[in-house]
């Protein structure tokens, strides 16, 4: 197909030599969001620290096969490179506490040591911050510890920091489970924005939030991707019979 | 239950908690008397020649301590310089490997030097350093101090960086920073306020420390800031004028106490700033 992102091919994960990912071959399209679904334990986030590369900072756990960014194989970049251009947010909001507000966002440069005038660095934070939906809030306290914030800020301000490095991917962990319903809300709203700009694919355990959220939906299964399709259809007419089962709340 | 037995039950409380109480005024006591008692005596010493010239000759009245703070600034300083980059080397290793053998074989030694006698860790500075250099010196105390104080270090620093959550490591990764930047600018800032209280409880338990300083630094009657030279420190100090037979000495002796007493007790109010103000939230 024409539109899609990011491929992986014959991809396998372990932990030491047990096999927690096993052959999965699925394309994201560019520029919608994919819903991660499947009982706890089935390698939902195994599956989504490939895609960037942590995965593979984890001690004992390594993955073969091959993930292609438009059309480059993942693995011949660098590191650095990959998750420059494949963001994460993860399950808990982890803003750096020894970091401003203004800081945390622009971390990505910063603690790479990528050097910018600071007019740039001034229009990427009120950027970053504005697709985030936290401008308003903090661009009184720029220069402040974010530690003041409440968990649903901070987890926004997790997400500009993503965003400021200008990714083309952002990856996702449950980002909401940690959250009160109104904060969910909020990010969830701010998660179809973010679809003009970047594809995002998340893991989330919440079945409402997956129907209201993503485009696709990817359903794996002990380590296996049973379904991949439209949410919409795979919600509507599952074609396996384990993700109907997980769908009607039977597993999981 | 009977109104009898609800009022013996608050009766036996109250007597419990009395008790409580007075024990534990009866074990801060000996420590009110102590520091009661050095002021006491030592208050009197003090006034700005005290602490601004240095030592007269036998006979003639005045003169102060300046070579001994000097000497004693200097010693910690070099002891700091020495300490603080292996300790929190140390600490950051086995809290980043805290199952290696490595890790555990530095666990041991710091116990180990940690128990160890500091009249031993003299000893040792003796034969390590005074006796191929041939003299004792400023240099070879700040070593020795320095060995005093690596344990309590190495201890807090990795107490404290093993509390950092892993999540913020994480984040950092996932941002692409290479390990080595992560530790230096992440992990360590986040840890800075725990390792700066390990170093100045490290600093108020050597500032009193003798025996270590009786074989290395040897102390020294005259002003010098020669570092390979011997030199006077505020214990040594106190050490030889409380053992001399004039009373004007014995006076500066219990001056250079209050002013050793107070000096500890300003550390140790720092590092209860340090904790509640840079306090971290993650
Ligand atoms: N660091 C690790 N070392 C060894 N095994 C691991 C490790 N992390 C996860 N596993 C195992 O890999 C499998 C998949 O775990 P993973 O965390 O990917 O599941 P998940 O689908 O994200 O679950 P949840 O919904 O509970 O978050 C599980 O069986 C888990 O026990
Ligand atoms: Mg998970």
């Amino acid at each position: 197909m024409e539109n899609q992102i990011l491929t992986t091919e014959n991809l396998f994960a372990h932990y030491g030599d047990i096999d927690t990912i096993k052959n999965v071959n699925v394309s994201f399209p560019k520029n919608s969001i994919t819903a991660i679904m499947g009982p706890s334990g089935c390698g939902k986030t195994t599956f989504l620290r490939c895609l960037n590369r942590m995965h593979e900072l984890t001690p004992n756990a390594g993955s073969r096969g091959k993930i292609i960014l438009h059309d480059e194989d993942l693995n011949k970049l660098e590191p650095i490179e990959v998750r420059r251009k494949i963001g994460m947010v993860f399950q808990r909001p982890n803003p750096f506490p020894t970091m401003t507000i203004y800081d945390n966002v622009i971390a990505g440069y910063k603690l790479n040591g990528i050097r910018k005038k600071r007019i740039e660095f001034d229009h990427i934070v009120e950027d970053s911050l504005k697709k985030a939906g936290l401008w308003e809030e903090v661009k009184n306290n720029l220069h402040k510890k974010g530690s003041f914030l409440s968990g649903g800020q901070q987890q926004r301000l997790c997400i500009a920091r993503a965003l400021a490095v200008n990714p083309e991917i952002i990856l996702m962990d449950e980002p909401t489970s940690a959250l009160d319903p109104i904060a969910t809300k909020i990010i969830e709203e701010l998660i179809v924005e973010l679809k003009n700009t970047v594809t995002v694919i998340m893991v989330t355990h919440n079945l409402a939030q997956a129907g209201r959220v993503s485009d696709y939906t990817a359903f794996f299964y002990l380590g296996d991707l049973l379904e991949f399709g439209q949410t919409e259809k795979v919600f509507t007419n599952p074609k396996n019979e384990i993700t109907e089962k997980f769908l009607t709340g039977k597993i999981g | 239950m009977t109104e009898t037995n609800l009022k013996i039950r608050s009766i036996k409380n109250i007597i419990f908690r009395t008790i409580i109480i007075g024990v534990a005024l009866l074990a801060i006591l000996p420590l009110f008397f102590i520091i009661f008692y050095v002021i006491k005596e030592g208050l009197s010493a003090i006034n700005w020649e005290f602490i601004s010239s240095v030592a007269k000759p036998i006979g003639e009245s005045g003169g102060g301590i300046l070579s001994a703070l000097v000497g004693s600034s200097i010693l910690i300083v070099i002891a700091v310089i020495i300490a603080i980059p292996i300790g929190i080397s140390a600490g950051l290793y086995i809290s980043e490997h805290s199952d290696s053998k490595l890790s555990s074989m530095i666990r041991l030694s710091v116990e180990v030097l940690q128990g160890t006698p500091s009249i031993v860790i003299g000893i040792i500075g003796y034969f390590w350093f005074v006796k191929p250099m041939g003299h004792f010196s400023a240099l070879s105390g700040g070593i020795a101090l320095a060995l005093m104080m690596l344990p309590m270090i190495v201890k807090t620093a990795e107490e404290t960086l093993r509390m950092i959550p892993f999540s913020l490591k994480e984040a950092s990764l996932a941002l692409g920073v290479p390990y080595y930047k992560t530790i230096l600018k992440v992990i360590l800032p986040a840890g800075l306020s725990g390792i700066m209280t390990g170093v100045i409880i490290g600093i108020a338990r050597i500032a009193g420390e003798t025996a270590p300083l009786l074989f290395t630094a040897f102390g020294n009657a005259f002003f010098s800031t020669n570092i390979l030279k011997p030199i006077d420190s505020l214990p040594l100090l106190i050490f030889n004028y409380a053992t001399s037979p004039y009373t004007d000495w014995h006076k500066m002796a219990w001056g250079a106490s209050t002013v050793l007493i107070f000096f500890i007790l300003i550390l140790n109010i720092t590092t209860r700033i340090i904790v509640n103000k840079w306090k971290i939230k993650y």
